[in-house]
């Protein structure tokens, strides 16, 4: 039995998120599994994922993975990342695909020609370090209003329940980059990539018990 | 607002970091992990490695430098450098790589690029061209460490690139990398202004105003430099004090 399960349904490298966590929980046992009784024995999970929505939906259920995503999201401290985030949701716009429908919502693209104030012209993907506009909640501890976190992604999620909504961030108009529910925690950026308040998410998420 | 990014790139040979003038003539700036950690500390908000010799032998190095470094420093590291099939990628991603450039193979094989970015998403594939300008207004890419000329024009280059999945350019001028006389700015221009995907500039930074025009002249999305960081002329976050003073979201 481990400590911390990340999920690994084969969608590129989830070294970098081991990493961080063990540098946050040096005595934890982490594993990087595909196996579904150990994500169900875990006592927390992280559910990452980078690369195109349809071929992560499609990896997690050929690894048989869906339904231990799906208890673990309802049973025990679950952190989503990126994809990971995305997938909870009902729909996503990049390939037409139906995600785990966990949390009410899509996934869409930015608008291609976005401009910011000045008539600069923004880029697709939305890539580099970014302020998070957060509210309050467990995870966001010891974090500063506007701390900058590492993005790289081209669809966001969008969902008419704004009890959800743990953060936005700008780009150039307000998106979601964090949603909660209960025990389920999920960002857009990339915390393992995010320097100190990257850290300082991960360090609260593996200190975070919910009731 | 998204922050510019500012890069410092490690070119490495025989785990040495060094530097050279349009590529050649090549001195020693130190330990790559030692570096790589003191530009984390200095906030650097990536980081690139670029393996300037991709020799069998040292393979292996860069391996264990990236391991080592993806191990103590959190914050984005792209990896280059002898870039030539999709099982390349896979390794240097599962050493701890978060993104990987491809440059020479990119030319000799563009499909490698789109079944990279198919693979492991655009997100992670960097193309990096080194172009020369050949008239004004017209650049065009080379190969091989910038040995080999390919008769491809730099923006149409890009913009194929982009097609086929990158999810940024790394767009090297070799006519003025090393010489610290500040960035192609109309390359730059041409090549941001063409295309949706973020650019990074890289190649002339000899001061920090260099940094500031490849942003707001050359329109980049982020700058990368070496010898003014290596060599302790600036640290980082004199860089980036610098640009903010001059009015550029940068995260401090």
């Amino acid at each position: 039995m481990v400590d911390i399960a990340v999920i690994d349904y084969g969608m590129g490298n989830l070294r970098s998120v081991q990493q961080a966590l063990h540098s946050v929980a040096p005595h934890a046992s982490i594993a990087v599994t595909d196996d579904p009784q150990v994500v169900a024995q875990a006592t927390r999970v992280v559910f990452p994922g980078q690369g195109a929505m349809p071929d992560c939906m499609r990896e997690l259920d050929a690894r048989g993975l869906r339904s231990a995503v799906l208890e673990a999201a309802r049973s025990k401290p679950f952190l989503g990342i990126c994809i990971g985030l995305q997938m909870l949701f009902q729909h996503s716009a990049e390939g037409d695909v139906p995600g785990l429908g966990i949390l009410p919502g899509q996934v869409v693209r930015f608008a291609h020609d976005l401009h910011d104030a000045q008539g600069n012209k923004l880029k697709v993907p939305h890539m580099g370090w970014n302020q998070v506009h957060h509210a309050e909640h467990p995870i966001w501890q010891g974090i500063a209003q506007d701390a900058r976190f590492y993005f790289v992604h081209s669809y966001y999620v969008q969902t008419n329940d704004k009890s959800l909504v743990q953060a936005t961030s700008d780009y150039p108009q307000p998106f979601v980059c964090a949603v909660a529910r209960d025990n389920l925690f999920a960002v857009q950026f990339h915390p393992e990539k995010s320097h100190a308040a990257g850290l300082q998410l991960l360090k609260n998420f593996v200190n975070w018990n919910p009731v | 607002m998204l922050a510019k990014r500012i890069i410092p790139c490690l070119d490495v040979t025989a785990g040495r970091v060094v530097k050279g003038v349009s590529f050649v003539e090549l001195r020693d700036a130190g330990d790559p992990i030692e570096i790589a950690r003191r530009y984390d500390e200095q906030g650097a908000d990536e980081l690139t490695f670029l393996d300037i010799t991709a020799s069998s032998d040292d393979r292996g190095i860069l391996f264990r430098i990236i391991e080592q470094v993806a191990e103590q420093v959190f914050i984005p590291l792209t990896v280059g450098g002898g870039v030539r099939q999709v099982e390349d990628v896979r390794n240097l991603l599962n050493a701890g790589a978060d993104k990987v450039s491809i440059n020479t193979s990119a030319v000799t094989n563009p499909q490698l690029v789109a079944d990279a970015a198919a693979r492991y998403g655009s997100q992670c594939i960097v193309v990096a061209i080194d172009a020369k300008q050949v008239t004004p207004g017209r650049w065009e890419v080379f190969t091989h460490g910038g040995r080999k000329a390919t008769g491809l024009d730099a923006i149409e280059w890009a913009t194929k690139m982009q097609t086929l999945g990158a999810g940024e350019i790394l767009l090297t001028s070799m006519d003025r990398d090393g010489q610290k006389i500040g960035f192609d700015l109309a390359l730059t221009r041409a090549v941001t202004d063409a295309l949706e995907i973020p650019v990074i500039a890289s190649g002339g930074v000899g001061n920090l105003q260099h940094l500031v025009d490849g942003v707001k002249q050359g329109g980049a999305d982020a700058v990368l430099a070496a010898s003014i960081f290596h060599y302790g002329e600036y640290t980082v976050q004199q860089a980036k004090q610098f640009m903010a003073q001059q009015g550029i979201e940068v995260r401090l």
